[in-house]
């Protein structure tokens, strides 16, 4: 199945991208997106980012479906 | 209660305006600007970004929290982002309730969550043209280890 990884910031200025599609396996988790995401650039990304499902915070173990937008959220900074 | 991310200068005296009414008796009003000092470095100007559809709907979800614990306080709120000059207004959250406890305690609550769920970033303008993204969590990092080494 087919998701797109986000990256904004920072990340997106280390990774040289915004967006990522990437092609994973049923069952696959957001865990398992950002490993993905990793594996391009091993030290671009923190050990633990904060991910987000569909626009909204998940953890690891999210099991993703096709078409799911999934972002790694750097250190947020608004205000 | 009204949220949004804007393109363009934020309109204070507007969103003052909005939440006024007769039965309230207090507004507060929390303007968050461009300062030219960050962490030890002179700052020319400042640039903002956002994961738009998520941070409109977390800005939403902690207005409602605001109103929903602080006795259905109104609350407005706008965020700018592009490019922002020092001294203009980043962030600013109108909270009105008819006593003032309530009014503060929401703007603040606003304030709060805002800086620690809605993903907006930042990147500095520094006065030696360099720029760089903000990273709160390894400046709260920088205070803490210059607060241990005093």
């Amino acid at each position: 199945m087919q998701v797109t990884v986000l990256l904004f910031a920072s990340y997106a200025d280390t990774l040289g991208t915004s967006s990522i599609p990437l092609e994973l396996s049923s069952g696959a988790t957001a865990g398992d997106a950002l490993d993905q995401v990793r594996s391009l650039a091993a030290d671009a990304l923190p050990s633990k980012p904060l991910l987000a499902v569909n626009e909204r915070y998940a953890r690891p173990e999210h099991v993703l479906a096709a078409g799911d937008e999934v972002a790694i959220i750097p250190p947020v900074a608004g205000g | 209660m009204r949220t949004a991310l804007v393109d363009r200068p934020i309109d204070v005296t507007a969103l003052a305006n909005e939440v006024a009414s007769a039965s309230n008796g207090a507004s507060v009003l929390f303007i968050g600007t461009v300062r030219n000092v960050n962490d030890g470095r002179a700052v020319t100007g400042m640039e903002y970004t956002a994961y738009r559809g998520m941070a409109e709907r977390e800005l939403a979800a902690i207005a409602r929290e605001a109103s929903e614990e602080f006795g259905g306080s109104d609350v407005v709120v706008e965020h700018r982002l592009g490019a922002l000059e020092l001294g203009d207004a980043s962030v600013v959250i109108a909270t009105a309730h008819p006593h003032r406890g309530a009014a503060y305690a929401a703007s603040r609550y606003v304030i709060e969550q805002l800086k620690r769920r809605v993903p907006i970033w930042k990147r500095e303008h520094y006065v030696d043209g360099t720029r760089e993204w903000v990273d709160p969590t390894r400046q709260a990092n920088h205070a803490e280890q210059a607060e241990v080494s005093k």
